[in-house]
């Protein structure tokens, strides 16, 4: 990762010194977790530097999630679209199923390289709870999952495997019992237990260094797309499109081609019953700037500074902040971010199962149906790669009711 | 010098030991308030820390994430407790207001706007607990401009070069987090309380209040014999939700309590 350490004028240059990408960014959090992001800072520092961590990383990620994923023409899909060519990058065949478990191992490698013996995550829909349970097991560590109440009771699935994998799930009743309460709970749990515990932020948000060591820990997916493509097709491709919740999968594609400017990188947010009917998880495109979980970034709160409550049909996206580093994309414009709502979400999941025998996520179905749309009005010399973040085994249930069908 | 530092220089030069009480506005609903500050202060309070509703508060423990669930139900916002402020100076000009919070109400009300809204409400500091100095720059020169003294916190792990920086930028007093954890976990250790005191004494002359596990008279007391003052929350926090449905029993049990920390510090 030599291009992190560019000159001010790229786009690799962030976050500066302090942890901020222009105005966001940061480390908005109390005195009592200071030392602890310090620690973690120059931790991380010295270990992007240490063969046998690298090494290490390198050998889990190829031997045990199963890197590389495939970069796939998705033939039948272009037809339907009848335009530009599209890529699908195949984060849905990692181990666990999605992307997540990319910044996960990184994660639990560093708990290890810092004698800590425990590890603690938030989750929402529950695959990032699934990711951590299963390196902690992985890596012998303990391991305690935040969740919320709510959201305990919509993911049962999950939960039972984060309870096989050797994990304690804890809920959360406060607040709006769902993700960003569960952040609160674990930032919590962090800041009392921080000698033997380090906490894994499941995206590129929280405090600063969370967002920079997320990014690169999923830097991993940009990187090989890049390679993948100019093998495969030639040259780069016209657009890069990947769904926004937290934004470490859309982080992961995009940052490898920052500098590539001709390259298109576009951000897909939830809109869930639409932008219009204010419920839904689209801060980039809606919100305002404030400052949530350790950040300043673009978030979704009401005239007095309150954080609302979101809504999208996938847990996933179901968040009412963004990781600093979109924010800061957004406002220098070099990313552009859209929203997708259920409905196009839903279409796009049945889609991609009829036409390419692929079974997307609900959250990653946000990516497919805005590159249906792109593709149809770009050339068919032209070519888009959408980030197939994980794929949708957790989401059946879900659908089926939509369908009439309950499978319990 | 603002009334925050007078008060608690006054307080030095007599010899005697802050008490600092913190309560949500709202909690448990908005008519309660006003009064309660007042009776705070009729049985022995120094100073008041008026906490600031807000959906996140990353900070707190389940005592006082609670209190801001139930001033929340009522939509207390910022501007409210602005309102309750401006209601209590109107009775009561010689006790300090300290507002506590999080940043995002602040930065969504605008902070040149929220200065002189506070000023002219009679608020006399701020406590905002996820924004430590480096991020605050803009913040404290726009707080002081307004003669609102801006309190930043240190906490067990904060290392001698921080310690001095925040020392600095912090104004009328600094708070000291005497636990690593949420408002009201745990409890006090003394011994380690003292040792740090020792060490910040060394580096600042600003008084130091001590919170986040100062249960009783006799932690209180304890407290003050090493520290420039104890602040009470989650106790009094606790005590308000074990009465929220009988608001004169309420009233009563925290002027009672508070009396008793009174007489434990003296
Ligand atoms: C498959 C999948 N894609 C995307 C996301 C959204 O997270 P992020 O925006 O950090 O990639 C999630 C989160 O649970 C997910 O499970």
């Amino acid at each position: 990762m030599s291009n992190l350490d560019g000159n001010n004028e790229s786009l690799f240059a962030y976050p500066d010194e302090s942890g901020h990408f222009g105005q966001f960014g940061g480390k908005f959090v109390s005195e009592t977790l200071m030392a602890a992001l310090q620690d973690l800072e120059s931790e991380y520092y010295r270990l992007r530097q240490d063969i046998t961590f690298q090494e290490e990383l390198q050998r889990d990620l190829s031997e045990y999630v199963g890197r590389a994923s495939p970069l796939y023409f998705a033939k039948r899909l272009t037809t339907q679209a009848g335009g530009a060519k599209i890529y699908l990058k195949r984060e849905d065949l990692n181990h666990t199923g999605a992307h997540k478990i990319n910044n996960c191992i990184g994660q639990a490698l560093l708990a290890k390289y810092m004698g800590k013996p425990r590890v603690i995550a938030e989750t929402g829909a529950g695959q990032h709870g699934v990711a951590s349970a299963t390196v902690a097991a992985r890596f012998g560590l303990e391991c305690q999952v935040y969740m919320g109440s709510e959201d305990i009771k919509r993911q049962s699935l999950n939960v039972y495997r984060m309870k096989l994998l050797g994990a304690e799930v804890v809920p959360v009743h406060s607040g709006s019992k769902t993700l960003k309460d569960a952040l609160n709970e674990a930032m919590r749990d962090w800041v009392t237990n921080v000698d033997d515990t380090h906490y894994i932020i499941g995206t590129v948000a929280g405090p600063h260094p969370y967002p920079m060591l997320v990014r690169n820990f999923q830097a991993i997916i940009g990187e090989e797309t890049k390679r993948q493509f100019a093998e495969q097709h030639g040259g780069l491709p016209n657009a890069v499109v990947a769904c926004v919740g937290g934004g470490s999968n859309a982080m992961g594609i995009f940052y490898p081609f920052l500098e590539d400017r001709e390259v298109r990188l576009i951000g897909v947010e939830a809109a869930g019953y639409g932008l219009a009917s204010g419920r839904h998880a689209a801060p980039l495109n809606e919100g305002a700037v404030g400052v949530l979980h350790g950040n300043r970034t673009y978030l979704m709160g009401d005239a007095n500074g309150q954080i609302v409550e979101t809504h999208s049909i996938s847990a996933g996206l179901d968040y009412p902040g963004v990781g600093p580093e979109h924010a800061f994309l957004k406002d220098v414009r070099r990313a552009e971010y859209v929203a997708v709502d259920d409905t196009e979400a839903l279409d796009a999941f049945r889609a991609l199962n009829k036409l390419e025998g692929i079974l997307p996520a609900l959250e990653s179905s946000h990516a497919v149906a805005y590159g249906l749309k792109l593709a149809s009005k770009m050339d068919p010399d032209e070519s888009i790669v959408i980030n197939l973040s994980g794929r949708g085994d957790k989401d059946i249930p879900t659908v089926a009711k939509l369908d009439g069908i309950s499978i319990d | 010098m603002g009334m925050l530092s007078e008060r608690l220089k006054s307080l030095a030069s007599n010899n005697k030991k802050a008490l600092v009480a913190y309560i949500v506005a709202g909690d448990p609903e908005p008519g309660v308030t006003v009064p309660l500050m007042h009776r705070l202060v009729e049985n022995g309070v120094d100073v008041i820390e008026l906490g600031v509703p807000f959906s996140d508060p990353e900070a707190e423990g389940p005592v006082i994430q609670l209190a801001h669930e139930r001033a929340l139900a009522h939509n207390v916002s910022l501007g409210n407790c602005l309102e309750m402020a401006a209601e209590f100076r109107q009775a009561d000009q010689v006790t300090p207001i300290v507002l506590m919070g999080y940043l995002n109400p602040v930065e969504t009300m605008g902070y040149e706007n929220f200065a002189v809204k506070a000023a002219s409400a009679g608020v006399n500091g701020t406590i905002i607990v996820n924004l430590p100095p480096e991020e605050a720059v803009d913040m404290s020169a726009i707080l002081e401009s307004n003669d609102i003294e801006p309190v930043y916190l240190l906490a067990p792990t904060t290392t001698d070069e921080r310690a001095r920086m925040i020392c600095q930028a912090s104004k009328g007093f600094v708070y000291y987090v005497s636990l690593k954890g949420t408002t009201g976990a745990g409890n006090l250790d003394i011994n380690d309380v003292s040792e740090k005191m020792e060490r910040f004494k060394k580096l600042s002359e600003l008084p130091i209040m001590v919170g986040f596990g100062v249960k009783d008279g006799p932690g209180a007391r304890a407290i003050v014999q090493v520290a420039d003052g104890a602040v009470v929350g989650s106790a009094i926090v606790k005590l308000m939700a074990e009465h929220k449905d009988d608001l004169k029993k309420l009233s009563d049990e925290v002027g009672q309590f508070v009396s008793e920390l009174r007489a434990a510090i003296d």
